[in-house]
């Protein structure tokens, strides 16, 4: 047993690969063998993932999912934001720069209207729980823009810890049924496209969950939809402290 | 050489954070402002770009081509390890205004990009 726990976390990374190869080989099988291909495999492997991650965090008590069980650390470095950047802009080898300039403005507007939209449904939200102070309400609001806004927001507002807490498991809950929804919606919103793609970086905005719902919906989509959900959370951090946290407090 | 086209991507990555970090001092924001974006658009520029050529073609290509496919295997394991506990135990509330804030964003993806295809439409008459 030291002898693998000493060889497993030494070589945390390679065990990481060989466990997601897997977790992969596993999901493509039961999406071929029970669902007959309709449900595409890398959806169930990202479900499975967050499985994992709920029983791995029940299991340590850690903020990081089954990268806390020591054996399985490497899933930490494999699925780390530099990892995820790497190769979320490799993704984009092989665009044309056509489809770019032709989505341009939808994107645009798509980004602002993502943030100013989940916001206000955040807030509503919040009021309807019975917060009526401009600090909480804005919090939690920024919070449904993503898991980074709501506690950039928070802090510098001054926002108690409790209510930065709720800003992030908001946008937690956003953020994972991003990835779980996208495959299941994509056909009635149309996102078949590259254009539509970018739109719903813009409206979604958060950076794993278009990552991982377009990827299980067409991973053709991914470059574009990626491209205009990186700025999505920087627009928020640039709204919520200042223009929206100005609102909330003329109208409360 | 595939460590070309690594080298490229990775250059891309980097500048484009740089750039990402400059933009959020600029902007008085903590956060990185589009960091990954713009790394994509530099990307982009250079695998359409003649001047590149030596470094996007062949067996350089491939090096990029390779961590594109390693991006599913990675949100996988980025799946792994998000804090899926604190999100459920965030209570009702969170839940609440994280599933009201992706239905309205679902909702609105077909209403903006028919706003883009008119836009291209209307400059193609022009």
């Amino acid at each position: 047993m030291e002898i693998l726990e000493t060889v497993f976390v030494r070589n945390s990374l390679i065990v990481a690969f060989a466990v997601v190869g897997v977790t992969i080989w596993i999901s493509y099988f039961l999406a071929d063998k029970l669902t007959k291909g309709r449900i595409h495999g890398s959806a169930i492997a990202i479900a499975l993932g967050l499985v994992a991650a709920y029983f791995g965090g029940r299991a340590t008590g850690g903020s990081t999912g089954v990268a806390d069980i020591t054996l399985l650390g490497g899933i930490g470095l494999m699925g780390g934001g530099m990892m995820r950047d790497f190769a979320i802009v490799a993704t984009a080898f092989g665009v044309k720069l056509g489809e770019l300039r032709k989505a341009g403005l939808a994107g645009v507007v798509s980004i602002f209207a993502g943030v100013i939209v989940s916001f206000i449904v955040g807030a509503v939200v919040a009021v309807l729980y019975g917060y009526s102070d401009a600090e909480s309400i804005t919090t939690i609001g920024a919070g449904a823009v993503t898991y980074i806004v709501g506690p950039v927001t928070g802090s510098a507002l001054g926002a108690s810890s409790d209510v930065i807490a709720l800003s992030v498991a908001a946008g937690l809950i956003k953020s994972i049924l991003v990835m779980i929804g996208t495959p299941m919606v994509a056909k009635m919103i149309g996102l078949d496209n590259p254009q539509s793609a970018m739109v719903f970086g813009g409206l979604m905005g958060t950076t794993s969950g278009v990552a991982a719902g377009l990827a299980a919906t067409d991973p053709k989509l991914v470059p574009y939809g990626a491209m205009t959900a990186t700025f999505y959370t920087g627009v928020g951090c640039l709204l919520g402290p200042s223009i929206l946290f100005f609102i909330v407090s003329v109208l409360v | 050489m595939i460590v070309y086209g690594v080298a490229l991507l990775s250059a891309c990555l980097i500048a484009g954070m740089l750039l990402g970090e400059m933009l959020g001092v600029a902007l008085a924001v903590e956060a990185n402002v589009g960091g990954v974006g713009i790394a994509m658009l530099f990307l982009v520029l250079a695998s359409n770009s003649e001047k590149f050529r030596a470094l996007v073609d062949g067996a350089s290509g491939s090096g990029i081509q390779f961590w594109s496919a390693m991006y599913i295997p990675i949100v996988v394991a980025m799946a792994a390890r998000q804090n899926v506990v604190a999100a459920f135990e965030g209570g009702m509330l969170a839940v609440v205004a994280g599933v009201a804030a992706v239905v309205v964003s679902f909702a609105l993806v077909p209403v903006i990009s028919k706003i883009g295809r008119s836009d291209i439409a209307s400059e193609e008459i022009q």
